[in-house]
């Protein structure tokens, strides 16, 4: 009966095509998110999600309903947002919030003024994501985009754990911080462009990020967070598929809703750091 | 050797370090002294090459970047992030094993520093002086022919400075380079042959004793005063 309703949508092609593409997008970009919380980037990875929406808008534009312009569109307009933020938190000295909602709202606008210009774009698939949209090629492009990622955060490994905890030491050693901080910036945006097709630009952010949020309430290092950011998301997206299906919901919003449930269940009962465990360390002390 | 000529750095423009000009010998122990923003971690940090000069050169002697190693101010690195202490320890081999080599272990450098058991924690689980011990082993293992020590032992233990200074006798026994930022003169004057006394300029180079005369700590003082009105 459990088992039904669990795994019975699966019966269906796109709904398990849907689950292996949100699976490897699932594996590649939590890891990413737990970088940008520990770096404190999580308002960048709004701005980017917002930022890659004209791009896909005007690859659409040109190249019709091809998800390969549409990827690449999206794919640079993150890059350019990326490079456009970096210089602002630079130039503001830390202080870029308000920029960076300038930049965000101009980019959605303008993201939504281009869509309703071109026709045969349905703009909340665009923004929210379609399971039905996933076919061969759409999962082509998520496991393509993760397992890139998935190298890629592989190859930088160390340079980024450096460049967070001491970017003093690496340009002292001649590390070249800056390159090494545009790569991972590349990672994050292909790990976004790659959850839009199922999941939509808006929200394909959030399978990255609320997953990584909650990791610090189940583990302290870095290792033991990534891996149960990975653990999370598998869940969230599992579930998440499960909840579009039955409750007739876009995927994307119904996988991030799981994964904020996932992200308040760990805050208030997780084993670190959580709502619960401060108040059972005040009871005792 | 390290050769300063008609150093000059500056910061948002403002001149902070200005005429200097001498030389760091090869196994000299020499502290760099001075009031509060007379420049002297700046000059650290531009011989560390990390603040480009505004005018002047900076002779390495042919060291490459990661050769001279810079011990930061422990406010500059986010002790929050969550890295074990060996591998905080063991990126210290980044100059010679790169991005992509493995590292050497960490062990042995984190027994030097009497840390004998504390590789699996968390960096942000150490005190403020068992966090400068750590960054001490990260010396050890980078192994470096030039040490730059930026206010070594401030806000630390006095069991901990005992043991890091003879870490540094250490180094200096191995023929090591050595320059650090301090602000107690009864420690210079103990333990460091030679002394840079800053202003924002010079105010005396050479023998500690020398250097450390009533008539040029007035002097060093009489420039910040002037540095603290013009501000």
């Amino acid at each position: 009966m459990i088992a039904d309703l669990l795994l019975g949508p699966f019966a269906f092609g796109f709904m398990r095509r849907a689950l292996a593409g949100c699976f490897a997008l699932s594996v590649a970009g939590p890891p990413l998110g737990v970088f940008l919380v520990l770096r404190r980037m999580a308002l960048t990875s709004d701005v980017l999600q917002h930022g890659i929406l004209p791009g896909i808008a005007i690859g659409a534009a040109f190249g019709g309903l091809s998800l390969g312009f549409m990827g690449a569109g999206g794919f640079i307009a993150g890059l350019a947002v990326a490079l456009l933020a970096g210089w602002l938190a630079r130039a503001t000295a830390g202080r870029e919030d308000a920029q960076f909602a300038g930049v965000y709202l101009i980019a959605l606008a303008a993201g939504v003024a281009i869509v309703s210009m071109t026709r045969g774009i349905d703009l909340a698939h665009l923004l929210f994501g379609s399971v039905m949209a996933v076919d061969n090629a759409a999962l082509i492009l998520m496991a393509g985009t993760a397992s890139a990622a998935l190298l890629g955060l592989a190859v930088i490994w160390r340079p980024l754990v450096l460049e967070s905890f001491d970017p003093g030491f690496l340009r002292a050693v001649g590390g070249h911080g800056g390159a090494w901080h545009l790569a991972f910036m590349a990672l994050v945006v292909l790990c976004v462009v790659g959850g839009f097709a199922a999941m939509g630009t808006l929200m394909s952010v959030g399978l990255m990020m609320l997953p990584a949020v909650a990791a610090r309430h189940w583990a302290a290092g870095l290792a033991g967070q990534v891996r149960a950011a990975v653990a999370l998301a598998v869940l969230a997206s599992w579930l998440g598929l499960v909840l579009s299906f039955d409750a007739d919901l876009p995927a994307g919003p119904a996988i991030v809703l799981v994964a904020g449930g996932l992200w308040l269940a760990s805050l208030s009962l997780g084993p670190r750091e959580s709502l619960w465990r401060r108040r059972s360390s005040r009871r005792t002390s | 050797m390290i050769v300063l000529d008609g150093l000059r750095c500056a910061h948002d423009g403002v001149a902070v370090l200005r005429g200097v000009s001498g030389r760091f010998m090869p196994g000299s122990l020499t502290a760099v002294v001075g009031p509060n923003g007379a420049g002297k971690s700046t000059l650290l940090r531009a011989i560390a090459g990390l603040h480009p000069p505004a005018a002047g050169s900076i002779g390495r002697g042919g060291l490459r970047p990661g050769q001279i190693a810079l011990l930061p101010q422990s406010g500059s690195l986010d002790r929050s992030f969550p890295i074990t202490c060996a591998d905080a320890v063991a990126l210290g081999g980044w100059p010679r094993r790169g991005a992509f080599r493995a590292l050497p272990p960490a062990d042995a450098a984190l027994a030097a520093v009497g840390l004998h058991s504390a590789g699996g924690r968390l960096v942000g689980a150490l005190s403020a002086g068992q966090f400068q011990r750590l960054l001490f082993a990260r010396l050890i293992v980078q192994d470096a022919p030039v040490i730059l020590l930026d206010e070594p032992f401030n806000a630390v233990d006095t069991a901990t400075i005992a043991d890091l200074l003879a870490l540094v006798r250490r180094w200096h026994g191995e023929g090591r380079t050595i320059v650090a930022v301090l602000h107690d003169l009864d420690l210079v004057a103990h333990a460091f042959p030679e002394t840079l006394m800053l202003a924002r300029e010079p105010i005396a180079w050479g023998p500690t004793a020398a250097v450390l005369s009533a008539g040029n700590r007035r002097r060093a003082r009489l420039a910040a005063g002037q540095w603290q009105a013009a501000a």
